[in-house]
């Protein structure tokens, strides 16, 4: 046991603070990832690269800052990014999962074309995987891409898709090959939003205009892409779809510590009949359940990363994490709104709304995280099956 | 930075619970609610042969000095096993008090405890809950008054009283004056005594006290949650098992979501547990700002998850769980005994939030 991260690293959280200190930015109102108004997040991201705090461990040959992965320096960067309150690089999935997808599966000339811009916020990403008919069972999509000469024509629906109608390419799974067994017949394959024949239609979630989510579908058409813009090859979608979902899944895996202390102060701070919700020992011992939860989270991620640090597997332990804290963060907004009573369920501006409806809005977005990214039910699979080697489901009979 | 367990501690637990699984059988747990006995005094010896019950005894006492991380991953195997044992108050809390206030009148008892010689009982549960008008009080320097839920009191040399927050007593077990008599609990593995003192002469007095206290209390909670987490590990491992392989619908229940998910969640609480538990007996020895908050949330936390583990391990069973023939129930009764032995969630929740300046 030791929790200490030494003096070199402590130099590096030092030079992390001053930077921020010197260079956190101000984006104002009018900033935003639509292409017209993503000029100070460009300049913001840039500047992160060039100090190495974005893009680290990329190779500068593709852009990045070209240092040797090291997971400590990746945690004190988030942590005083956090704790500067600066989001530490960009809110969209390119950078996230389409970045290291590329690293592990692109062409040199694909890597070369997309990772720096991509980095720098120049091109905006979008991922379209799940359809109407393949949420769970992601693998039995039925988006067509058919040959015609060098070039596949894409025929189908995505939905789920996140900044689709802002986002200028789309890395999307198409079925290239129809009589392959599902899992081998799908194709990873990136597509300029703008190409004649997709249309985005914007999908109104149950948060409404809480929030700023903006989900889409996506309708294909006749879409016509190279054939050069396959990643991997045909036929090994699934394979590089994969990796993109473990990434997917460690980045919605965030201790909601913060969001505790936030549900601490609004019980210090309203009253109930004049007298603060500290005070009831109702609240009082649900905010101290809740608090053991969220330390036992914030051990365990500190087990995991020391697991990482030594490359050790840590088992059916790693499984784990998604599943508690997405219900930990739920369960949180639900102290808070039952906090606030009544008054926790005005919006949009009314007279004594708080917070801009803040805890409704956490509420209904750490619902959806239980589901997005893999349902708790679909996590459950994942822990008895591949954690603890229980067998899975049989499979019924299969007509064709 | 490295939060995980060292080799050398990876070889404790491994010794620890080797030893356990050689010397206590289901069998022997039966013999012992059949008979009635309490803590086994030759396991108590050879536990003393392989240095564990002096694990925390400082080595100028003969013992191994070993930090709470160290007490705690043996106490985890106790649990384990459903051991029945005093590890709890014999190897956890009474040497910990004990060394805290030092001085002559301690060496021989802390220097007995290492080699297993000795058995201490403990008399605490007035600290946060008095019923039935108990309470031990000094009246004219003798102790008057009695004290329930006294653990593993019965068949011990010494016992530990507290009589207030920051006043303890250490007491024969075989005292004039004073009375002891078993409370049977619903788990057979562990002892629990009613003393009545009449005038009884304590060995020595602690007044000034309340940090030898509070540590024995803090190292108690931590200890008591690793013991329960031990019993959870047992009762998932059970209810996988028995879910591989029996059969119904002819297929492994196992293989059905409603059975895979039940056992996916008890992982799901254990495994992170495991980690409360490990950073809170470090917090005990190495961060002692943090210790007394780590102390209450980990007692709290593990007694909810294992209400919770013992009753899905035993329904994956099905009416086999709730058969005696099965044995789950030893380990079902061991939590359900733990989650009050040092003090109920609701309790430990709201000193947290004291501790924390949270509440008055």
């Amino acid at each position: 046991m030791d929790l200490e991260f030494g003096e070199k690293y402590e130099d590096f959280r030092s030079e992390v603070r001053s930077f921020l200190k010197e260079h956190k930015p101000d984006f104002g109102k009018n900033a935003g990832l639509s292409r017209d108004r993503r000029g100070p997040l460009i300049d913001w991201l840039t500047k992160q690269l060039e100090h190495g705090y974005w893009g680290r461990t990329i190779p500068s040959e593709y852009g990045g800052f070209g240092a040797q992965p090291d997971l400590l320096e990746t945690v004190i960067m988030d942590e005083e990014f956090n704790r500067a309150n600066v989001t530490r690089g960009f809110p969209a999935q390119g950078p996230s999962m389409l970045v290291p997808t590329l690293l592990e599966y692109g062409t040199e000339e694909q890597k070369k074309a997309w990772i720096g811009r991509t980095m720098r916020g120049e091109t905006l990403w979008c991922q379209g995987y799940s359809e109407p008919g393949a949420g769970s069972d992601l693998a039995s999509l039925q988006t067509a891409a058919t040959e015609d000469g060098d070039d596949f024509i894409i025929n189908g629906q995505k939905i789920w898709t996140s900044t689709a109608d802002r986002a200028d390419m789309c890395f999307l799974l198409v079925r290239t090959e129809p009589d392959a067994p599902k899992h081998k017949g799908i194709s990873y394959v990136l597509v300029p939003m703008d190409t004649a024949g997709i249309e985005v239609q914007p999908l109104r979630t149950m948060s409404g205009k809480l929030g700023e989510n903006s989900f889409n579908q996506v309708f294909f058409t006749d879409v016509r892409v190279p054939k050069t813009n396959v990643v991997a090859g045909r036929g090994l979608g699934w394979t590089v779809a994969n990796t993109t979902l473990k990434h997917e899944r460690n980045s919605l895996n965030a201790n909601p510590e913060g969001t505790l202390f936030k549900v601490r102060d609004l019980m210090q701070r309203e009253t109930i009949n004049g007298v603060a919700a500290m005070e009831s020992p109702v609240y009082r011992d649900r905010l101290m359940k809740l608090q053991g939860r969220v330390l036992t989270m914030k051990t365990h991620g500190m087990r995991m990363l020391t697991c990482s640090l030594k490359g050790e597997s840590p088992g059916v332990a790693g499984l784990v994490s998604k599943l508690q804290n997405c219900q930990i963060n739920f369960d949180l907004a639900t102290l808070a709104l039952d906090v606030l009573g009544e008054l926790g369920v005005l919006y949009d501006h009314t007279k004594y709304e708080r917070a801009r409806a803040y805890w409704q809005t956490h509420s209904m977005f750490s619902l959806g995280l239980i589901i997005g990214g893999g349902t708790a039910q679909i996590q459950k699979n994942i822990i008895s099956e591949r954690g603890l080697g229980m067998p899975r489901e049989p499979k019924p009979a299969q007509g064709k | 930075m490295d939060f995980g367990l060292s080799d050398d501690q990876k070889l404790l637990e491994e010794t620890a619970r080797g030893f356990l699984a050689d010397k206590v059988s289901i069998d022997r747990i039966r013999a012992l609610r059949e008979a009635e006995v309490w803590n086994d005094r030759d396991i108590w010896k050879e536990l003393g042969a392989l240095g564990l019950t002096g694990i925390l005894v400082p080595e100028e006492y003969g013992g191994s000095g070993l930090p709470l991380l160290e007490a705690a991953l043996v106490a985890q195997a106790m649990g384990f096993a459903a051991a029945p044992t005093p590890f709890l108050t014999s190897a956890i809390m009474a040497p910990v008090a004990l060394r805290t206030v030092g001085g002559d009148a301690v060496a021989p008892w802390l220097s007995g405890l290492a080699t297993g010689d000795l058995q201490f009982g403990v008399a605490v549960t007035e600290l946060w809950s008095v019923r039935e008008e108990a309470g031990v009080r000094l009246a004219g320097g003798k102790l008057t008054g009695k004290s329930m839920m006294a653990w593993d009191a019965m068949g011990a040399d010494f016992i530990l009283v507290a009589l207030s927050a920051d006043t303890f007593a250490v007491v024969r077990g075989d005292a004039s004056g004073l009375v002891r008599e078993r409370l049977l609990t619903i788990d057979a593995t562990r002892c629990s005594a009613e003393l009545v003192f009449e005038g009884v002469e304590a060995e020595a007095i602690f007044e000034g006290s309340q940090e030898a206290i509070t540590r024995m209390m803090e190292a108690g909670r931590i200890a008591l949650a690793a013991d329960s987490l031990g019993a959870c590990e047992s009762m998932v491992g059970q209810a996988v098992a028995y879910a591989m392989e029996r059969k119904q619908f002819n297929r492994v229940i196992g293989s059905f979501q409603a059975v895979k998910h039940m056992c996916a969640e008890m992982i799901a609480d254990l495994e992170p547990a495991r980690s409360l538990l490990w950073y809170a007996a470090h917090s005990f020895d190495t961060l002692p700002a943090e210790a007394p908050l780590m102390a209450l949330h980990v007692l709290a936390h593990v007694s909810e998850i294992g209400h919770e583990i013992a009753s899905v391990s035993t329904q994956v069973h099905g009416g086999t769980g709730w058969t005696d023939e099965q044995n789950l129930h030893f380990w079902f009764k061991r939590l359900g005994v733990a989650r009050h032995q040092l003090a109920g969630p609701e309790w430990l929740r709201e000193q947290a939030a004291i501790v924390q300046g949270l509440a008055a």
